[in-house]
């Protein structure tokens, strides 16, 4: 257990970090005087207390971050600042009058900051301002991922930096380095970032949206989280150049944001065109789109264009993992919402703000079940797994499958605990489905039309904890509880 | 000419013996002195111990005085400075290094004198990957040597009963065919109890079954030439489709690669022992290339990947006797044909005439760049044929009538050693030495398209002819020569 002071001192570090984030809904609030400023005072003095206590009883425990203590972290921290998240919504309802359980806010933080997007509130219209871009704004702040920003700003971390990287960032291969320092690769990952969410809220500006609703459904848009401050999500402004623009922008963050940052540097795009998982990205998701469209219009749900666009921006925002809704798709064919929300589970690529399976994942692995079909017919052919001209080691793709194991071992278990409170069994798959995969509506109970209150405590308790395995990918997770992690 | 050899490995063994039966003065330097004690035991020429990078060895192999210098060391490093130091120190004046890297072909500010200073950068195994696919191209040619940048060609095919051309005279052949330009230079017979012997060509020569004939044809008319002799049915080969190479080195992953891209066209099959090297070839070569993992004389494995249906067996192991055996039981087993990479001169003379259609000497393809540096006049192609003992000959023709022995002379009038031919004549070409490296497609818009002429006794020569020599032994090299050779003393 000593060993782990260490983490708890940065945790404190990271925590009072966390804490000057509530300075954006304190301005708003001022600024709108909706009369609640002193809640977000208040949660941030109680954050950064606690922070603040952490970091000076454990300050004496200054050493490199190991790897273990990367994971511990990455579990400590997404456990503990969706509690800092909570404090304002909870201390909010209770002053206006609306008040929230803790199982809910806690739901709600963090279902914002792993940029799932399903929520336990409604209302939303009547809500403060201050309230609303609280709750997209984590969504930001998860999108890119919490440690990756503490890595920008934190030098002082040295090589505990890559650990904490390592951690936090999704997909199969995560030891490239873009740059020299890794701060550096973390500073890039969130310029690329900072970049798409300046053009994103200028578009949506432009294209019609008050600048507050600009700003809140940025930062939803390009973390791929999918809260929206209007209880129709996006279908509040019936606008089909704003659902072309959001459609862009959520394709743009569905890719990995490395290839921006590589292609942006050297000023070459041609490398990224040809990347293998950005290619497989945009043809799912797109294609899943067309599919649809076609769906809608060949089944008369919708004229062809009505048909385009609702497809579209419905199949691409859940299958982004964003989880906008435009209309209540689950009145059309009952292939088109199962499909969107398989899709959730694969198409977004390695290394961007979506959650899931992960493009590159399943390419490795179609390209595995390849090389066992050839190795039937040629026992002797060497055939080694490759993704463009890279070889994948397979150290990799064994790390896959066990996490693609884990990941259908999760999905299964938790859906069967849901069906042991009686709830029924498509609204059970579907809800544990879109909380790993951090898509957001499911189907059933909880389609886009309705929301995650009508779920018992408990059962919100197990979307929790699906939404966090989901977002910190599992394996790192599941390793705290495994013996071989505390034995030394 | 003094000749300094750096490396006395596989390639320079086979440098020096090619080059010392040419009265060359040659010094070999290599680290190794028990190869070179063997070396000098072998042939004629100096070895020096000691490091090709260090001055005082350049100096003491004399080089000083030393026309050319050729730097095959194992390492690229070795040969490129080598080269440097023979520029600054010795101003040797024509220096050559063996180059495995690919990157510094095309960058002249590399290689010039600015650079490393090299005059020629040679890769054997590049030029013998370059000759597999001419043979593959070609499929029923046993050799296919290009002349006059590949627009005539020196080909060499197993004549087979039943052919149209075979059984009969060479001059009912002219007759048959007057207006294809081609000609048939030399026929090695098959006799039961001794070598091939040659046969000279004349008008009355017939051309028998199971003779080695050689001919020299433009290179729009080859595929023709092959089939007449070769094919009973007269039509052209089925096109080379499924391939397996044996064995996974340098020579294999190139050709594999570059077969490889034109994936529509062959179905290419490697294998390889090494299962560490496996891996590194499947990463690089393109994903259609198939990698198999295993012995390259495991029948079992030959069987399982089908061998029965492949159109070309290529064995390519550094191991002489592996290639023999496995391209062997390639054939044995149903290959349609089978090469056999072999550099031991005596294996090669045994495996003459066996079922391996094709025995090739990896120094082969590379000697004739070499060999043209060596030789006097303005040689451009020598291509050393039948394990060196023939030559075949590119040599343009310089001066006028008053300077050169052969400018505007007839044919007939030449003083030709007996048993010697002109092949043809190449007309026309740009002229590389007025116009200097000129971009070859400029130079064809300015210039008449060049023509493929087949010399009658009574066609004159013109200078900047490109005139090609077939001759069936090489002390007749010298002769031909000092024919073409520019005399001073005619000013």
């Amino acid at each position: 257990m000593v060993d782990m002071f260490p983490v708890l001192r940065v945790l404190g570090m990271l925590v009072m970090i966390f804490a000057s984030t509530l300075l954006l809904p304190m301005g708003v609030s001022w600024w709108t005087r909706d009369g609640i400023w002193f809640v977000y005072l208040m949660s941030m003095g109680a954050t950064v207390s606690v922070g603040a206590w952490l970091w000076w009883s454990f300050r004496v425990f200054r050493r490199e971050l190991q790897p273990r203590h990367g994971v511990m972290l990455v579990s400590l921290v997404w456990l503990l600042l969706p509690l800092s998240a909570a404090l304002p919504l909870m201390l909010a309802g209770h002053y206006l009058g609306r008040p929230m359980t803790f199982t809910h806010a806690y739901f709600e933080a963090v279902s914002g900051l792993t940029t799932t997007g399903s929520t336990v509130m409604s209302g939303l219209d009547a809500l403060p301002m201050s309230v609303n871009m609280w709750r997209t704004f984590l969504q930001w702040v998860g999108g890119m991922g919490i440690l990756i920003l503490a890595v920008a700003v934190l030098p002082l971390l040295g090589v505990g930096g890559s650990q904490l990287f390592k951690a936090e960032a999704a997909g199969p291969v995560k030891d490239a380095k873009l740059t020299p320092r890794m701060t550096g690769t973390a500073k890039g990952l969130w310029g690329v970032y900072a970049v798409f969410s300046l053009a994103c809220t200028a578009a949506y500006w432009a294209g019609g949206m008050s600048l507050p609703d600009a700003v809140m459904h940025m930062f939803t848009t390009v973390s791929l989280g999918g809260l929206s401050p209007y209880d129709a999500s996006f279908g509040e402004f019936q606008s089909p150049l704003l659902e072309a623009i959001a459609v862009a922008f959520m394709l743009v963050a569905s890719c990995n944001f490395a290839l921006y940052f590589v292609a942006l540097r050297k000023g070459d795009w041609r490398g990224f065109w040809r990347d293998p998982e950005l290619r497989a990205t945009l043809g799912a998701l797109i294609g899943g789109g067309a599919v649809v469209s076609l769906l809608l219009w060949a089944k008369g749900v919708y004229a062809p264009l009505d048909a385009l666009r609702h497809g579209m921006f419905n199949t691409i925002s859940l299958a982004s993992t964003t989880g906008y809704a435009t209309v209540d798709y689950l009145a059309w064919p009952v292939f088109a919402p199962v499909l969107m929300l398989l899709l959730s589970g694969v198409a977004t690529s390695a290394g961007s703000t979506g959650c899931g399976i992960k493009m590159v994942r399943m390419l490795i692995l179609v390209k595995q079940a390849r090389r066992e079909m050839t190795r039937l017919v040629h026992p002797r052919a060497v055939q080694p797994v490759r993704l463009g001209d890279a070889v994948v080691d397979n150290r990799v793709i064994f790390s896959v499958l066990a996490f693609m194991l884990v990941y259908g071992a999760t999905i299964i278990g938790l859906s069967m605990v849901l069906l042991l409170t009686d709830l029924d069994p498509v609204t059970a798959f579907s809800v544990v489905l879109a909380s790993v995969n951090c898509a957001g509506p499911g189907l059933g109970s909880v389609g886009p039309a309705s929301n995650y209150a009508v779920l018992t405590d408990f059962q919100l308790w197990i979307c929790t904890l699906a939404m966090l395995l989901g977002r910190l990918e599992i394996l790192s997770f599941l390793a705290i509880l495994t013996p071989a992690f505390w034995r030394r | 000419m003094k000749i300094i050899i750096l490396g006395a490995g596989r390639v320079g063994q086979s440098v020096a013996d090619s080059l010392v039966s040419e009265r060359n003065d040659i010094t070999v330097i290599d680290t190794d002195a028990a190869r070179l004690r063997d070396l000098e035991s072998r042939f004629d020429l100096r070895g020096v111990v000691g490091s090709g990078i260090e001055p005082t060895v350049l100096a003491e192999a004399g080089a000083h005085d030393t026309d050319l210098l050729i730097a095959c060391a194992a390492q690229d490093e070795t040969n490129l400075v080598c080269c440097k130091i023979a520029q600054l120190m010795f101003n040797i004046p024509t220096r050559i290094a063996r180059v495995r890297s690919t990157g510094f072909k095309d960058e002249a500010r590399l290689v010039g004198p600015e650079g490393f200073a090299v005059d020629r950068i040679i890769c054997p195994e590049e030029s013998l990957t370059r000759y597999i696919g001419k043979l593959i191209d070609y499929p029923e040619a046993m050799q296919v040597r290009e002349f006059a940048g590949g627009r005539a060609c020196l080909v060499s095919v197993r004549a087979r009963q039943g052919a149209p051309m075979v059984s009969h005279t060479i001059a009912e052949l002219r007759e048959s065919t007057p207006d294809v330009a081609m000609r048939l230079v030399a026929i090695y017979r098959r006799f039961s109890d001794e070598p091939d012997r040659f046969v000279a060509c004349s008008g009355e020569t017939r051309i028998e079954p199971g003779d080695e004939v050689f001919v020299l044809a433009a290179q729009e008319n080859i595929a023709h030439v092959l089939s007449t002799l070769h094919r009973r049915d007269a039509r052209a080969a089925p096109p080379v489709r499924r391939i397996m190479i044996a064995g996974g080195g340098h020579v294999g992953l190139r050709l594999a690669h570059q077969l490889g891209l034109q994936a529509g066209r062959f179905h290419v099959k490697i294998i390889e022992e090494d299962p560490q090297r496996c891996v590194e070839l499947a990463s690089q070569l393109p994903p259609d290339v198939m990698v198999l993992q295993g012995d390259t004389t495991d029948e079992d494995l030959l069987g399982d990947e089908g061998v029965e249906e492949l159109d070309l067996f290529l064995a390519l192991t550094d191991d002489d006797e592996d290639n023999i055996m496995s391209s062997l039981l390639a054939k044995r087993m149903g290959a349609t044909r089978v090469l056999a990479l072999i550099n031991r001169r005596s294996y090669a003379d045994l495996m003459h005439g066996t079922e391996i259609d094709i025995a090739l000497s990896p120094a082969q393809a590379m000697l004739g760049e070499l060999l043209a540096y060596v030789r006097q006049g303005d040689v451009q192609a020598v291509h050393s044929l039948r394990r060196g003992v023939a030559e075949a000959l590119e040599i343009v023709v310089r001066g006028d009538r008053k300077s050169s022995r052969v400018v505007g002379r007839k044919v007939s009038e030449l003083p030709l050693p007996r048993d010697v031919h002109i092949g043809l004549i190449v007309r026309g070409l740009p002229d590389a030495q007025s116009s200097g490296a000129v971009d070859a497609n400029d130079a064809d818009a300015a210039a008449p398209q060049p023509e493929v002429i087949i010399p009658r006794s009574s066609t004159v020569l013109e200078s900047n002819d490109h005139v090609v020599f077939f001759l069936p032994h090489k002390r007749l090299v010298r002769e031909v020569e000092k024919l073409f050779r520019v005399s001073a003393t005619f000013f």
